[in-house]
């Protein structure tokens, strides 16, 4: 039989989500209110990992990861040279991928729209006088 | 022609692909084919570095078809879709990929300079509908473009695979990605065959100067307006060959040849007829 997994919002795609309401500027990051969180296991790939960390907003993440709770979990700075630095990519790497948001909102920090999360998808769709 | 409806025309992407219509497009083992062929097609268009896992972005990702060949290949994902009932058949089917419920024509929510490269299998042609009374299939398609174009890095590509329903909608698509700063064109693979013609809107992001790739099921030597002259003039001579007659078996070989079927190469056999048997 195969286990169901839910599906998820990592956050790495919380990083690179940004709200696009009509008239917002700065739409970034988008507040992180969880209520149901997930953790499993995910092959490790350092390449990836390394490809992706000047990718991401790394002031964004450890918010993130603050509001969930597990800010001891991730260095506050990116390593100075991180590709070499396992220890590092470890940490990104459970951050990254290892963390799934199932339920919650994503706020707009400027508008104040939430986007309500459900079974792991964010809804972003707007509202007519929202694009 | 086409013997049934366009789904386009039955209603907005996402009340078509209810929970139904979604799973049937998820179970039907043609569609899984075709969707799986068109998707390895778009991925080789992409022209990605070999063998380094890059992070993608499926517009129109549906039930996570095309997503599984990027996970095969080892790339990550993002998938964007505007029917739930979709996105949930890819909750129980397991996907690797994150998925957003989202309105391409509302724009891309991503940060600037994310994706290595986008594709899109048989999504774009939805955009060109007004399904609200809001809704200006020109303003959307643009402000898709243009959004999406800020997602992606540079020198990235994205592959649109689409079915225009007009040449009109095609030219609408492709100008307006090209006003929003996209370069790139069409490529139309086996143009001669109405079943294996695939069209392609290949755009590149921030690069001039790339030679577009090479169509599937095309000579070099004849462009599709060589074709035309030379189907009009065949028409002008009008000297059929006698049916079952080496020629006439030739020139049908010629004809699927060029739609890109398979075809048995002719030997000092073909054509020829069978001794009388007593």
């Amino acid at each position: 039989m195969r286990v169901t997994r839910f599906l998820k919002m990592r956050l790495m795609t919380h990083n690179m989500l940004t709200s696009h309401v009509k008239g917002v500027t700065n739409g970034y990051p988008l507040i992180l209110e969880a209520t149901e969180t997930n953790e499993k296991e995910i092959d490790f790939n350092p390449e990836f990992i390394a490809k992706m960390i000047p990718r991401i907003e790394w002031s964004a993440l450890v918010n993130a990861m603050e509001k969930l709770g597990k800010a001891d979990l991730i260095p506050e700075e990116v390593a100075d040279e991180y590709e070499n630095d396992e220890d590092f990519l470890h940490k990104a790497h459970h951050a990254l991928l290892e963390i799934d948001v199932i339920k919650g909102n994503l706020v707009c920090p400027q508008s104040g729209r939430k986007f309500p999360i459900s079974n792991g998808i964010p809804n972003m769709l707007l509202n007519e006088d929202e694009v | 022609m086409a013997t049934k409806k366009r789904p386009e025309h039955y209603g907005p992407a996402h009340i078509f692909y209810n929970d139904e219509e979604a799973q049937k497009y998820t179970t039907n083992t043609r569609m899984i084919e075709i969707q799986t062929e068109m998707t390895e097609r778009a991925i080789e268009l992409l022209n990605l570095p070999p063998d380094k896992p890059s992070l993608l972005l499926d517009l129109g990702c549906g039930s996570g078809l095309s997503g599984e060949c990027l996970t095969d290949l080892g790339h990550s994902w993002i998938g964007i879709d505007i029917s739930r009932s979709m996105l949930d058949i890819a909750r129980e089917r397991d996907v690797e990929g994150d998925t957003i419920l989202g309105d391409m024509g509302e724009g891309i929510c991503f940060r600037p300079g994310t994706f290595d490269g986008a594709i899109s299998i048989s999504a774009l042609q939805w955009l060109c509908n007004a399904d609200k009374k809001c809704h200006n299939p020109v303003k959307r398609v643009y402000h898709f473009f243009e959004t999406l174009y800020a997602s992606m890095k540079h020198g990235s590509r994205a592959i649109f695979q689409v079915y225009p329903e007009n040449p009109q909608q095609l030219e609408m698509l492709t100008s307006q990605a090209i006003r929003a700063g996209f370069g790139g064109g069409v490529v139309v693979d086996y143009p001669n065959s109405t079943k294996a013609k695939k069209i392609f809107l290949c755009l590149f992001c921030g690069v001039t100067n790339i030679s577009m790739p090479k169509a599937r099921g095309t000579d070099v030597s004849q462009n599709q307006s060589v074709m035309f002259t030379q189907r009009n003039s065949r028409i002008h001579k009008r000297q059929k060959s006698i049916k079952k007659s080496r020629d006439w078996i030739e020139e049908k070989k010629e004809r699927r040849r060029r739609q890109g079927k398979n075809v048995r190469s002719s030997t000092k056999y073909s054509g020829r007829k069978r001794k009388p048997h007593f």
